[in-house]
């Protein structure tokens, strides 16, 4: 790849614990990715508009808010409706593995769960965004 | 502490065995170079007294229940009552949280601690659109009185203490707590309990703000001076520093920063006209216990002792009570772990013994399952049995403040003070919390503590049992909690009716009023009441709030 691989790390719905999401943005930045942190409170609708405007190639959101199962699959609806499905699009956060299944199967292509070292993050994002 | 004569000879000793160590060290190495307390600060091999050689007893520790109140806030502690049992807890909606508080109640727990779900923080009714899959998930819905009889529906206000996990809103939340008692006959000077009302910490740590700094600190003076005059016995915020040691400050920064939120409340309630011993004795404070038990009893009587100082020499206080910080525990929960999570009911009995051992005046212990989903009730049990061990079979709370005169606690407390000094020192400079708020700082200090761990974890230079250490394979945890996905649906339908059969008109001239105070600088709280009282909805009175004062812009920096 010529540019750097770039990331919006997102904070859908209305929960405030940042940590993770900006332990992830710096970790990827360390990495040598170009990151966008949009900060709380996000919409999906406002998440896919950045995306786009960003022209980025990873939407990374974390969510600890419980309504991952609402929000998540609405912005890979949104981004397929704006013919933007090449964006690989990850999760995080307190995700119960039950539904996991169900967030793949609506096109979250990865989610990552409490403990995962960051560089599995990592690693993960280079290996995929090739292959979109 | 010691005479010239014997502080030369244990010199001496020191020296000597100091010396010896490091000889034999060539033969026989430490485990590791250096050793750290959690928080990242070096320890030294042995503390003696030459660490407190300029040690004054009296200057520094004084007698329980007596200024500095280093030595604990009330002259019995556990002997005379044990800490308050208070497990934080609420889901789904007012009906089902009011069975989960039933249920705690027969188990023993002494006061109710009432966690909102994200909207009702936020100050959005169910029915809004940014509530959309958020109703009822974190905390119990309430949109209106209506919810709030539901909530506290058979469990008498006058019998409870009962404490709120509420900021932006704190105003609402209050007024509604205050109406709920006026129809169960209770009279609001007979009410005890807590509301967080602690804006500068939202936006710092915890993200749930509503309106810009200057009117929030507005509403939080109001609310000291209408419960100085009417609702007496209300602790009328918890300046919480449990959020931003979960974002992932150091001991030393907990206490730095949230005593730096405390004196810029201190500042706003004086400016507004208040005089200062009319408010602060119903300050009160909250804090995380962490797993290093020594670095937390220590800070946590750092914080009492700088707060007392702070108080009588910074705002020339009187009363004994605006000197003496009470304060609120919770384990923490950025310490539990998803892997091999029974382990975390261990993490959390350490963290209790910090938090009593440290002089608490009521504990949050949290559930083994939290880093996976709200704690089912077999999992909150636990927690609160490991409070119940502590106190009964311990041993710990039959004397005042057993660790003091350890020098390692000692020169550890002085360490944490002078810190938390130093941060105090610096965001005056800076001209305050709110402008170092607005500016980051505060914000930028705490993640490059938090992102620093991360790498200490990663390359396993920080050691968290089962997560990069002693793993095992494990299958995903059975029997979490879920919350029923039709909260959502129940709770707007709840709204639809109320808002059909309630006095709209009544409803329009209370919000009007509101309106209007809010243009003007009258104190809010009558006008809240008066709207909570016809039924108008949080969402309605948050919006006019929200029309005339605008909403706060977080400053956004990695």
């Amino acid at each position: 790849m010529d540019r750097p691989i770039r990331v919006l790390v997102a904070k859908p719905g209305l929960d405030g614990h940042d940590r993770g999401a900006k332990v992830i943005a710096r970790a990827l930045r360390d990495a040598g990715m170009e990151v966008i942190y949009t900060g709380l409170r996000q919409t999906p609708e406002q998440i896919v508009s950045a995306a786009i405007q960003e022209d980025v190639n990873v939407v990374a959101m974390s969510i600890l808010s419980g309504a991952h199962n609402t929000l998540l699959p609405k912005v890979v609806e949104l981004l397929n409706a704006e013919g933007a499905d090449d964006v690989l699009v990850v999760g995080g956060g307190v995700i119960p593995d039950d539904d996991i299944p169900f967030l793949k199967e609506k096109g979250i292509a990865e989610v990552f769960t409490p403990g995962t070292p960051t560089q599995v993050t990592i690693d993960y994002i280079r290996d995929n965004v090739a292959n979109k | 502490m010691f005479d010239k004569g014997k502080m030369t000879q244990i010199k001496e000793g020191v020296k000597a065995f100091e010396e010896k160590t490091q000889k034999s060290l060539e033969k026989r190495p430490e485990r590791q170079e250096k050793f750290y307390t959690g928080s990242g600060d070096e320890v030294n091999r042995l503390y003696t007294p030459v660490d407190l050689e300029d040690f004054d007893y009296n200057e520094e520790l004084g007698l329980p229940g007596q200024y500095p109140y280093t030595r604990g806030a009330q002259p019995t502690m556990y002997r005379g009552r044990l800490w308050t049992m208070r497990m934080y807890a609420g889901f789904a909606t007012a009906e089902e949280s009011n069975k989960r508080y039933k249920y705690l109640i027969e188990q023993g727990s002494m006061g109710l601690s009432v966690a909102f779900d994200l909207p009702t923080q936020i100050g959005y009714d169910s029915d809004h659109s940014l509530s959309e899959g958020e109703v009822g998930k974190v905390g119990v819905a309430i949109d209106s009185l209506a919810d709030m009889e539901l909530l506290f529906d058979g469990i008498p206000l006058d019998k409870v203490s009962t404490s709120m996990t509420i900021n932006a809103p704190a105003s609402v939340l209050l007024a509604m707590y205050i109406a709920v008692g006026e129809k169960q006959g209770v009279s609001p000077d007979k009410l005890r309990g807590t509301i967080q009302n602690d804006i500068l910490k939202e936006y710092i740590a915890r993200g749930t703000y509503i309106f810009p700094t200057e009117p929030s600190m507005r509403l939080i003076t109001n609310i000291f001076e209408y419960c100085s005059k009417e609702v007496p016995k209300w602790n009328t915020i918890s300046i919480s520093g449990y959020h931003i040691r979960e974002a992932g400050s150091t001991a030393a920064q907990e206490v730095g920063f949230t005593l730096a939120d405390g004196i810029a409340y201190v500042d706003a309630a004086i400016k507004a006209g208040l005089d200062v011993d009319s408010f602060a004795p119903r300050l009160s404070f909250f804090f995380n216990a962490h797993n290093d038990l020594l670095e937390e009893v220590a800070k946590f009587r750092a914080a009492r002792r700088l707060w007392a100082k702070i108080m009588k020499e910074r705002f020339g206080a009187k009363q004994a009570n605006s000197m003496r910080l009470k304060f609120h525990t919770q384990t923490g929960g950025s310490t539990l772990t998803a892997q091999q999570p029974e382990n975390n009911i261990v993490r959390v009995a350490i963290q209790t013994l910090a938090a009593v051992l440290g002089g608490t005046q009521s504990l949050h212990t949290n559930s083994k399952d939290e880093a996976l989903a709200l704690p089912t009730e077999d999992s909150v049990r636990v927690a609160l049995r490991t409070q119940q061990i502590v106190a009964y079979e311990s041993g710990v709370t039959n004397t005042v403040d057993p660790l003091a005169g350890s020098y390692y606690i000692e020169a550890k407390t002085k360490e944490i003070e002078d810190r938390a000094m130093e941060y105090i020192k610096k965001i005056d400079e800076i001209g305050g919390a709110p402008r170092a708020i607005d500016m980051g700082y505060i914000q930028q200090e705490i993640m490059d503590a938090a992102y620093q761990y991360q790498k200490e974890v990663e390359s396993n230079d920080r050691i968290v049992v089962g997560m990069n250490k002693f793993q095992i394979e494990e299958e995903a945890p059975k029997g979490l909690l879920r919350v029923d996905p039709s909260v959502g649906k129940l709770q707007k339908d709840k709204l639809a009716k109320l808002r059909n059969e309630r006095d709209n008109g009544a409803v329009k001239e209370k919000l009007e009023a509101l309106k209007k105070a809010c243009e003007g600088n009258d104190n809010l709280m009558p006008f809240i009441l008066d709207a909570v009282r016809v039924y108008g909805t949080l969402g309605e009175i948050c919006g006019v709030m929200r029309e005339v004062f605008g909403e706060y812009q977080q400053s956004v920096n990695l």
